[in-house]
């Protein structure tokens, strides 16, 4: 599982690395940004579907292989 | 250094040499029929809003009014959310429903910078304000806060009454918002006439409220002489010696994106934490599960901020057209509510129930698109905050005379009068 953010459509509410900080940051303005390659580690896939669940924005997308 | 001289004047004269704006006839009393002649400033409103919104969007999603020289109100999710990303057919020229539309010439910056402003300025204006106002940057502020809070409560000592709406959740945005403007924290109290001044009262006569807000500017050029006089590390400082465009801001600008960073830090937040505490004082099983499972509490903020949104706004239409069947003419209002967004059926299960664990929670409190609130991290951090310390210390309390309970009329939607027993 993958996650990415598409960024035309973030408008940097933060719920991604509010709810998900081991996958998401936030940028010096405050726009979500993935960490390391989005690859989701084991065990963190709830929290990546919590940040796309929770995007007003409908921004953070997962990818499933 | 050369002397800033942008202020030395008062930079308001230079409006005589501005259009004027336009005013319509002021229309107030009962409404007949909420579909053609709604108006958010009655009591009907005020008391309950969801109610008239859940039957509007049951048979005319898109109501619209005479009043204010006209507008429309949507209610449905899908219709707010393609307002609110369309800057193309719809202007935030003006923000507040009223009966003054300010002259179009404003555009695109607008009275209060970036909050008024349409692309492409506001992408610039905001850009500024962003670093200011990112979830690290607020966090600076949760110990202070925290703090501030505990000290709320410490002169509740001796009461078995207190009002949480007076007492407790207006004071707390008000001190966050000095301390980040560098205002002295005992103007509070003035704060909170300007607030009222500007997004209540919106009936009376406009020169009445054209005075009141000389009284906010008055203040807040007196803040910007002060601040130049004695720079200091704070957002006033900050936007003084901002630049854009290699220069430094406009003064009205400046005076501007204060008088947004003032007002709409203040009632928002003030009425988030009313309208939470509100909720858990009538529902005893959710301030139990919260009180043993503080954990819970950021999620359960989430659903408090999308039942209770607390913030609506407005648009105007740019010009003539037919927009997903309303007859929409140039310079109609609409009023774009969130919180009607947030109860839409289509887009939540269960949207009128408040269910304190939800996990998929889509709401729109803070607005959608390039507007985002920008002190939405600041607001959940003061949200989480107050509500945190509160059942902290108080973890038994309840509606002392739910009859008492007074909430605001206007586009700011919170309990003014909240009366709650404490022990």
């Amino acid at each position: 599982m993958k996650v990415q953010i598409n960024s035309e459509r973030c408008q940097g509410h933060g719920r991604c690395y509010d709810l998900a900080p081991g996958l998401f940051g936030e940028d010096e303005e405050g726009f979500g940004q993935v960490l390391g390659d989005g690859v989701v580690p084991p065990g963190r896939e709830h929290e990546a579907r919590l940040a796309v669940a929770n995007c007003p924005e409908r921004a953070v997308e997962i990818e499933e292989p | 250094m050369a002397v800033d001289d942008r202020f030395t004047r008062d930079f308001r004269d230079n409006d005589a040499d501005q259009p004027l704006g336009t005013r319509n006839e002021i229309i107030t009393g009962p409404v007949s029929d909420w579909s053609t002649d709604f108006s958010h400033l009655e009591p009907e409103w005020a008391a309950d809003p969801y109610v008239i919104q859940d039957d509007l969007r049951e048979r005319c999603p898109i109501a619209h009014t005479g009043r204010f020289g006209g507008g429309w109100l949507p209610v449905r999710y899908e219709d707010v959310a393609a307002i609110a990303y369309d800057t193309e057919h719809f202007s935030s020229r003006s923000i507040i429903m009223n009966n003054f539309r300010p002259p179009r010439e404003v555009a695109p910056v607008g009275g209060s910078p970036p909050i008024s402003s349409d692309p492409p300025f506001h992408h610039d204006a905001r850009k500024l304000l962003l670093p200011a106002f990112t979830k690290a940057a607020v966090s600076r502020q949760q110990p202070s806060t925290r703090a501030y809070c505990h000290s709320l409560i410490d002169m509740f000592e001796g009461r078995d009454v207190v009002d949480a709406a007076a007492d407790y959740a207006q004071h707390i945005p008000m001190r966050v918002i000095a301390d980040m403007l560098g205002y002295p924290p005992e103007d509070g109290p003035r704060f909170r006439e300007f607030v009222e001044n500007t997004l209540e009262g919106i009936n009376l006569p406009p020169e009445e409220r054209i005075a009141r807000m000389t009284k906010l500017f008055d203040y807040l050029v007196e803040q910007v002489h002060d601040h130049l006089d004695n720079p200091r590390d704070d957002l006033t400082s900050y936007l003084i010696d901002a630049e854009l465009y290699g220069r430094k801001l406009e003064p009205s600008h400046v005076v501007g994106t204060l008088v947004l960073l003032l007002i709409a830090g203040i009632d928002t937040t003030w009425s988030a934490i009313g309208a939470s505490l509100w909720h858990l004082a009538k529902n005893p099983g959710d301030r139990k599960r919260l009180v043993a499972e503080p954990g819970l509490l950021p999620t359960a903020t989430e659903e408090f901020l999308r039942a209770y949104a607390p913030v609506t706004m407005a648009r105007l239409v740019k010009e003539d057209m037919s927009w997903r069947g309303a007859a929409m003419k140039a310079e109609d209002w609409i009023l774009l509510s969130f919180p009607a967004a947030n109860r839409d059926p289509a887009q939540f299960d269960r949207a009128d129930e408040v269910i304190i664990d939800r996990q998929a929670n889509r709401h729109a409190a803070f607005g959608l698109g390039i507007h985002r609130c920008v002190g939405s991290h600041l607001a959940r951090m003061e949200l989480r905050t107050a509500l945190e310390v509160w059942l902290e210390r108080i973890p038994v309390f309840t509606l002392d005379d739910p009859s008492a309970v007074r909430w605001s009329v206007g586009q700011i939607r919170g309990p003014r009068a909240l009366p709650l027993r404490i022990r």
